[in-house]
């Protein structure tokens, strides 16, 4: 790969909109650390949490939730053919995180003090847990991702070093991933009396997991289908069917779990009454978990580049709902008071997310992302590789026959 | 051992010394607010033809001593809850746990804290009572052991059980909270939230929170004992199809 020389960027409407955002962003920026948290956002002392924690954090943190899915697959289960989404995936798991800690230094009230957490401890709060885990595993991604920079520059040896570690580190990372994906949700047990019964459930931890492992998988046919949007570069479409499957399953796991867990709480009535909260939640399970399991168990939509791309759509939109619900729409009522994010916290929200596109389509240019190559997969992290034939996606058919 | 106070709703007659002298003792300045703020910890609330008291209850238990996840906010052993400025994150999650919505944040500052009622902890530690209950006229506000201010209540309520809601507020809501309240009419009509479960809410995440080294420990065996077995596999597969190759090249 050759170094494009640096000239001035086609002017482009995205181009245009992202500039415009990080812009608006740098400005709310401005005003959130100069005047305080008040007059930039609508958070208020009856609605401390706002937009930043239930979607910059929550959703954040659980889009990303692929990175620890699709390795656990590849790594532990020794499903190889699904070896070729890795990358993506750890990309978009490490540039989440990373995103995840920029919103966390915009929402905390004293950011600068973030290493609190790391030398004074209270392990009674589910706050400190999520804090320590997000921490290491932001490093575990980081040992996830950096194989791939070394294979970039040609570093044998670190590549080497890493290669002897990835089984713990990948196993580290499956344990810190399942912990605070499913603390999220016990975040809000602690307040029994603010969420909607809809919502409150002592099984959140669990619900928090399975919903997590289920938008991992759909980002990454999201991903794959922005890419070949973007770039052209896209994964194997036999995969991406198979990825659509398995998150058929885990849809009906969830769909199943959440049903019962209603019903064994005796919420049942909540769902029929005529509340803003029913409507939202009867969304949330229709269009986020019930259609798009629905479109995934044919075989004609999981071989349809776009119908795939929708059905996952409806699942990180379904899944966005509710993080939103748990933590904002479903805790209005019971914090007897309003909230809709200002203006200027919407713009660092989006101006998060632009940086995320920006930095994810420079990554896939730079990177070997998804291009398959032969001394990629010889090259990656992964255990056995060193030892094995290149195991591409143009090999992998042929292996997973045998 | 614990400190507590107990409010007499039906003593209160909305004269709001206590809310000068709170002022006075934590130096805070003088407002207009009609409602808790940054800035006043205490508040005479005016619900109907009574007033109540609107402040910390300074739970036996707290909610934001539990979730604080750097321990900013503490349970004194002589029952005041406080707070820690030096400490704070910032992360606001005392304020979204708190099941009586007390606390407030400095939300107009760069450098915000979160502030609340402390029940005059150095006071309290010499031997005093809190500058709310020694301003009190009327015995609205009286401080003592919280084991004594039950006792009085029950008293009060035995004594003129056709005045008093049978129901002591605080006794074990949440857990018990070292500010209780007895009053003439029910607790709902005075804006009260009568839907707290009467058990400690850290116990609902400490529940969740005791398993992680259960979920650490056999979660990562499993996965390794998973990995050993399909790598296992791997390798009888790879050995057997060299094999195969080697067959056919004869």
């Amino acid at each position: 790969m050759k170094f494009r020389g640096f000239s001035l960027p086609k002017i482009t409407f995205w181009r245009v909109m992202v500039a415009l955002f990080l812009i608006l962003g740098a400005y709310a920026l401005f005003v959130r650390y100069t005047q305080g948290l008040g007059p930039a956002s609508h958070m208020t002392d009856l609605f401390p949490w706002g937009l930043w924690i239930g979607f910059d954090i929550l959703c954040g943190v659980g889009l990303a939730a692929g990175g620890f899915t699709v390795c656990a697959v590849v790594y532990i289960f020794h499903i190889e053919r699904f070896r070729p989404i890795i990358r993506p995936t750890v990309l978009t798991a490490f540039l989440g995180y990373s995103l995840v800690i920029v919103a966390l230094m915009v929402d905390l009230g004293r950011p600068y003090r973030i290493w609190h957490a790391l030398v004074f401890w209270n392990p009674h709060s589910v706050m400190f847990e999520v804090a320590w885990c997000v921490m290491l595993y932001t490093t575990v991604l980081s040992l996830e991702f950096a194989p791939i920079i070394f294979e970039k520059f040609g570093m044998k040896r670190s590549m080497k070093i890493m290669h002897s570690i990835s089984i713990p580190v990948v196993i580290l990372g499956v344990i810190l991933s399942t912990l605070h994906q499913s603390s999220l949700g016990s975040l809000y047990l602690i307040m029994p009396s603010k969420l909607h019964p809809l919502w409150y459930t002592p099984i959140l931890p669990v619900l928090f997991f399975i919903s997590a492992v289920a938008v991992g998988l759909c980002m990454t046919i999201f991903e794959s289908y922005l890419s070949h949007r973007a770039f052209r570069q896209e994964l194997e479409s036999d995969l991406l069917a198979d990825i659509g499957k398995i998150a058929a399953v885990v849809l009906a796991v969830l769909l199943v779990v959440r049903l019962q867990d209603i019903y064994t709480r005796g919420a049942v009535h909540f769902l029929f009454e005529r509340t803003q909260e029913a409507a939202l939640y009867w969304l949330e399970l229709l269009l986020g978990i019930v259609a798009p399991m629905i479109l995934f168990f044919f075989k004609k939509i999981r071989q349809n580049r776009l119908g795939l791309f929708v059905g996952a759509l409806m699942v990180v939109l379904g899944f966005v709902m509710n993080r939103l619900n748990v933590s904002i729409t479903g805790m209005l009522r019971g914090s007897q008071t309003s909230y809709f994010p200002s203006f200027l916290e919407i713009m660092v929200t989006v101006m998060i997310v632009a940086l995320g596109f920006v930095i994810f389509s420079q990554a896939v240019r730079f990177f070997p992302i998804f291009a398959p190559s032969q001394e990629r997969s010889q090259a990656a992290f992964e255990p056995g590789s060193l030892k094995q034939p290149a195991l591409g996606p143009l090999t992998s058919h042929a292996r997973s026959r045998d | 051992m614990s400190k507590g106070l107990l409010i007499d709703i039906t003593k209160c007659i909305g004269c709001r010394s206590c809310e000068t002298a709170c002022k006075t003792q934590n130096g805070l300045p003088e407002t207009t607010d009609t409602d808790l703020t940054a800035s006043t910890y205490t508040r005479v609330m005016e619900v109907g033809n009574h007033f109540v008291r609107k402040m910390c209850h300074h739970c036996v238990n707290p909610t934001c001593v539990s979730v604080c996840p750097v321990g900013a906010m503490k349970k004194t052993a002589s029952g005041p809850v406080v707070y820690d400025q030096d400490m704070c994150i910032g992360c606001r999650y005392c304020m979204a746990a708190c099941p009586f919505q007390i606390p407030r944040y400095e939300w107009n500052s760069a450098f915000p804290r979160v502030r609340k009622c402390i029940m005059c902890k150095d006071r309290v530690a010499g031997g005093l009572p809190t500058a709310c209950a020694e301003a009190c006229p009327t015995g609205a506000t009286s401080f003592g052991e919280r084991d004594d201010l039950i006792r009085e209540a029950r008293e009060r309520i035995r004594k003129e059980p056709d005045k008093y809601v049978n129901q002591i507020y605080g006794f074990n809501e949440v857990g018990g909270t070292g500010v209780m309240f007895i009053s003439d009419v029910p607790f709902e009509k005075l804006g009260f939230r009568v839907d707290l479960l009467k058990e400690p809410l850290p116990e609902l995440t400490w529940n969740v929170l005791e398993k992680i080294p259960k979920v650490v420990g056999v979660g990562s065996t499993l996965l390794f004992g998973i990995w050993w077995i399909t790598n296992r596999r791997e390798e009888v597969k790879r050995a057997e199809a060299e094999e195969n190759e080697k067959k056919n090249d004869h």
